[in-house]
């Protein structure tokens, strides 16, 4: 299913023509650059960690808006910036049409009840010293809500119920409980306030094989009951696929590509994601087919990303127009818009053993 | 790195200048009274309080007093003069330091010794009699006031008033040029009673350190790949030692500035000795000059702590 | 049928806790073959690298009690003195670890670590080590090896560092090597370079592996057999294939119905196992798995199932109570996107808490 017809400016900027409404969250430009600072007595600022390096992007109401790529890419820096936890050096953010590019203070603890994370490691990101009742509890205190007596506790043990912990646990302690549980606290504790965005910093990363597909689930029903819209961040291609409408492939510091789920999984166009869909090994022995394209060494650093096409350095189509100049972000006809001068063919992507029609799989 | 050191230099002399400033205020302008007067004796000439006037420069603006102060002590060294023993701080300091130095070093290789091998044998017998008893043993040492041990082992060992005859009792140290036996055993029980509570120290923060590095995954690869034992202890003790050696910068730092208790009680000349006579004495120029001293020594242990953590671990690296 | 180059027979680990016993591995039994690589899969708490720190007698130290047989090339690992069991560390057979980045002495440069491997095991003079070093980091792939040999871990990438490991871990010619999670830590275009990587060295050099995951994926790439591992105790062993095309145990079938895949859509519903993994320290009486199988019967909880094989395919080894019939008929309509009636009945899964 193609985007409705969209428009590509020089720097990336994505103009929704014909969605109906303005989307929730809406990202021009931002960047996020860390500066190095060297030198005797004065630190001179000789360079800077290009960690977000112009990234733009809409996510619409109820939506699962995927970002995905490996270490160093800059999703989790996006993230921050999105939930405002950081300042972007430069670019716009806006949340329900409201710029909250450089909002401060008691706005921006307003803006703090409608966009709630959770964040990846279980085990680090809940105090151990506070119960859960009041780690759940504590956005209602933060906010000056349900202060009378009782109110409080029925309200969080209702989110416990909605999450599937027992609200009889309501006194215990962090360390009483699973990993899988744990993550199950996180997202209760993010629901609290009934936010409008939920960003989940790879939230399933550190669980059990078989406790993922539980919290995946839970977040998908938890989508569907309260209309949640969703920023998903992961590095597996895999959950990524099955819990996100539309995915953004991130490479130091930029989108690379961007689409509907089944149009960027079915026909990748920019090379990086084709490299990163094709590197996923396949849980079935008998569908070893299509040459696997390995990338050849690392990625780049940060500090000192490759001039215009970022991916040129490792892309094996690259050719001397992508060392020169910087490729807009923009659709290429299929479906995506990828931000690349030679994008695969769909013979390329068939040769990789990667286009597949969507399998209608058994449904559980 | 380079850049790391030259800024700690500096900021270390700007310390200093900081320090100078601090004791020039507590020894000059705060204490009541001519500070000429104070630095005098007792029952001094008039002729004498007013030499000593005309060298501190008390008619002089205070800020002017300082700036002559501070260009003595870094332009020539010249920390002020007793006029008690009526030698210059410096040449008094001079003579002081080799017992010192002595007495430190001496103590540090001892306690490095004794408490990280205590420190890595209890680590490896966690839970053992011997981890407890050696655990236990440093607890008592670590309590026992230095002054109190330095004459137990007087009374028990020295061989002037002691049970057992062994070494030299206290007030028997030289230098170590003049006779470097009597040296040496003059100063066996000072080392040991020095190194006791450090030792102790060192010897519960290396066993700690090393209890967590043994649990770390390049110790469990180590072994995989088929090391003796040995060899892969030493990887363990290679791993845990770098916080044992910012420590012992700053310990050495500390003590030589001088060691006053123990000085004190083995009667070793060195400028512990020299800074607690000159308070006994209100000598305020010589105490001066030991505050200055010690201070200079702190500074120094602690540039010179940082840049071995630096050496010690390739991770670390200063901008 | 090619002997075993390493047989493990029911091999028990128990080591004492602060909260009682773990009894780590429960009784395993499985066999690699020379040249050939087994995957050992399984969650947090399956047992599975602990079984195989034991192969190397890694786990003596913690005070565990080791039970049972690990024959290697005719000699029982588990009763061998230390000093011959060093001699095959790092040497006959080789472990390479999770994480590089701690796997690694950070304090002791990358080819000083690799020549202390080659050191430990040869007489060799430590120019030709040195020399030996560089040729190895080549082996595996990393640019410039003469320079990075005086390097230390952190200048390295993490896919670098695991190459570096596993320069070190052939650094003797193992027979086998062992391989617990080697990629779990590492980018997936990076992971793919390690296993492309760790298959060409195979072909190259002969060699067995054994790769520990929880990654599907990696398994089936990688493995000729599988091992499914689930608190302490084997509960399938069977080819890639069969394991993937016809597994037998409910457990098997939970980690495929859970997993999401790539090539599937997002209608596809993942099915969760319910409950979470059993403490090692009281593990759930009989079949470890009762508690969270759909298909549970009540006299499941009383008998320990053994390791039987399947009717039909000798290679092919489950350990469940439920009949061959009744495991066929459930895989078939869970295969084909059924929720098997029994399932209903037997009130399937347990409350998340």
């Amino acid at each position: 299913m193609a985007e409705p017809g969209t428009q590509s400016m020089q720097s990336g900027g994505i103009v929704q023509a014909a969605a109906p409404g303005e989307p929730l969250v809406r990202a021009q430009n931002l960047t996020k650059h860390f500066p190095i600072t060297r030198g005797v007595f004065l630190q001179r600022s000789v360079g800077a960690v290009k960690a977000v390096d112009g990234v733009s992007f809409d996510v619409r109401r109820g939506e699962t808006l995927g970002i995905v790529g490996e270490t160093g890419c800059g999703k989790s820096t996006t993230a921050r910036l999105v939930m405002r936890l950081l300042e972007s050096t430069s670019g716009e953010l806006t949340f329900d049409g409201q710029d909250i590019t450089k909002v401060k203070g008691a706005r921006l603890k307003a803006i703090r009840r409608d966009v709630q994370m959770i964040f990846q490691d279980p085990y680090s990101s809940l105090n151990p010293r506070k119960t859960i009742g009041s780690i759940i509890g504590e956005p209602f205190a933060i906010h000056g809500l349900l202060s009378e007596k009782g109110e409080r506790r029925k309200a969080v043990q209702e989110l416990m119920e909605t999450v599937g912990l027992n609200p009889e646990h309501y006194n215990r302690y962090p360390h009483e409980f699973s990993g899988g549980q744990r993550q199950r606290i996180g997202v209760a504790r993010a629901l609290a306030l009934k936010p409008k965005l939920l960003i989940a910093d790879e939230p399933v990363s550190a669980l059990d094989v078989s406790i993922q597909a539980q919290v995946l689930n839970l977040l998908r029903d938890l989508q569907r009951q309260f209309g949640l819209t969703l920023i998903f961040i992961a590095h597996d291609l895999s959950v990524v696929r099955h819990m996100c409408d539309r995915v953004a492939v991130m490479y130091l510091g930029r989108i690379v590509e961007i689409g509907s789920g089944d149009d960027l999984y079915s026909f990748p166009r920019h090379p990086y994601t084709g490299a990163l869909l094709s590197a996923v090994p396949v849980a079935d022995p008998s569908r070893h087919g299509g040459q696997r394209r390995l990338l050849t060494g690392d990625v780049p650093s940060p500090a000192n990303p490759p001039k215009a096409c970022r991916f040129h350095t490792r892309c094996p189509k690259a050719q001397e127009r992508c060392s020169v100049e910087d490729p807009p972000l923009e659709a290429k006809g299929t479906g995506t818009l990828a931000a690349c001068h030679f994008p695969l063919s769909g013979a390329e992507v068939e040769q990789m053993g990667l286009a597949r029609p969507p399998e209608t799989a058994p449904a559980g | 790195m380079t850049a790391y050191v030259i800024r700690r230099v500096v900021w270390g002399l700007a310390l200093l200048i900081i320090v100078c400033a601090l004791t020039f205020l507590l020894f000059r302008i705060i204490p009541t009274g001519n500070p000429a007067v104070l630095r005098a004796g007792r029952d001094p000439q008039p002729h004498l309080i007013k030499e000593i006037e005309r060298v501190l420069g008390l008619d002089k603006s205070l800020p002017s007093q300082f700036w002559d102060y501070l260009k003595g002590v870094f332009l020539h060294f010249n920390f002020g003069f007793s006029y008690y023993s009526q030698q210059s701080v410096v040449s008094l300091i001079r003579e002081r330091l080799p017992a010192t130095i002595s007495l430190t070093l001496g103590a540090a290789v001892v306690w490095m010794i004794a408490g990280l091998g205590v420190g890595i044998i209890s680590a490896l017998k966690r839970r053992t009699l011997w981890d407890r008893g050696a655990m236990g043993f440093a607890l008592v040492l670590i309590s026992a006031p230095e002054f109190w041990l330095g004459l137990l082992a007087l009374l028990f060992f020295s061989n002037d008033i002691g049970k057992l005859r062994i070494f030299p009792g206290a007030g028997s140290y030289v230098g170590l040029t003049a006779d470097p036996w009597k040296w040496f055993t003059s100063l066996i029980m000072p080392w040991c009673v020095l190194a006791a509570g450090s030792a102790a120290v060192f010897a519960r923060l290396m066993r700690g350190s090393m209890i967590e590095t043994m649990e770390e995954d390049y110790i469990r690869t180590a072994r995989a790949k088929g090391l003796r034992e040995r060899a892969v202890i030493r990887q363990g003790v290679r791993a845990s030692i770098n916080p044992i050696v910012t420590l012992l910068a700053l310990e050495v730092g500390v003590l030589l500035g001088g060691a006053v208790l123990i000085e004190y009680v083995f009667n070793i000349p060195g400028v512990g000795l020299l800074a607690y006579h000159s308070i006994v004495q209100s000598d305020f120029e010589v105490i001066q000059g030991t505050v200055l001293l010690a201070s200079m020594f702190i500074i120094l242990a602690n540039i010179v702590a940082d840049i071995a953590y630096a050496y010690l671990d390739p991770r670390v690296r200063y901008g | 049928m090619a002997d075993a180059l390493l047989r493990v027979e029911d091999l028990r680990v128990e080591y004492p806790s602060e909260d009682g016993i773990v009894h780590a591995v429960d009784g395993i039994t499985y066999q690699v073959l020379p040249g050939k690589t087994l995957g050992i899969v399984g969650e947090s708490g399956s047992g599975k690298t602990v079984s195989s720190l034991t192969t190397l007698g890694l786990t003596r130290r913690q005070g565990a009690r080791i039970s049972g047989r690990i024959l290697f090339e005719g000699r029982d690992l588990v009763t061998l003195p230390e000093g011959e069991l060093r001699a095959i560390r790092g040497n006959e057979i080789a472990m390479i670890f999770q994480d590089p980045l701690s796997a690694l002495h950070p304090l002791y440069k990358v080819g000083k670590q690799l020549i202390e491997t080659l050191q430990a095991h040869k007489d060799i003079a430590s120019r030709q080590a040195r020399a030996r070093a560089v040729e190895l980091l080549g082996l595996v792939g990393i640019p410039d090896p003469s320079r990075r040999v005086d390097e230390y871990p952190h200048e390295f990438s993490g896919g670098m560092r695991q190459r570096a490991m596993i320069a070190m871990a052939l650094a003797n010619d193992p027979k086998l090597l062992i391989a617990d999670e080697p990629t779990t830590a590492l980018d997936v275009t990076v992971q793919a370079q390690i296993l492309a990587l760790m298959e060409r060295l195979q072909k190259e050099l002969g060699m067995a592996i054994v790769i520990i995951t929880h990654d599907l994926g990696v398994v089936a790439e990688m493995a000729d057999d599988i091992a499914v591992m689930y608190a302490g105790r084997i509960v399938e062993t069977a080819s890639a294939e069969s394991v993937f095309s016809g597994p037998q145990h409910p457990y098997t079938w939970g980690l495929l119905k859970s997993i999401p895949r790539l090539e599937s859509d997002r209608a596809h519903e993942l099915v969760p196992i319910p409950g979470t993994p059993p403490s090692l320290i009281r593990p759930p009486s009989g079949c470890h798995f009762h508690p969270r199988c759909a298909y549970a019967q009540p006299d499941h909880a009383r008998i320990d199932p053994a390791l039987e094989p399947v009717p039909g395919e000798p290679s092919h080894h489950v350990a469940c109570l439920l009949t061959p019939e009744e495991r066929k008929q459930l895989w078939a309509e869970l295969a084909a996107g059924r929720v098997p009636e029994q399932a209903l009945a037997a009130g399937a899964g347990e409350r998340a808490s």
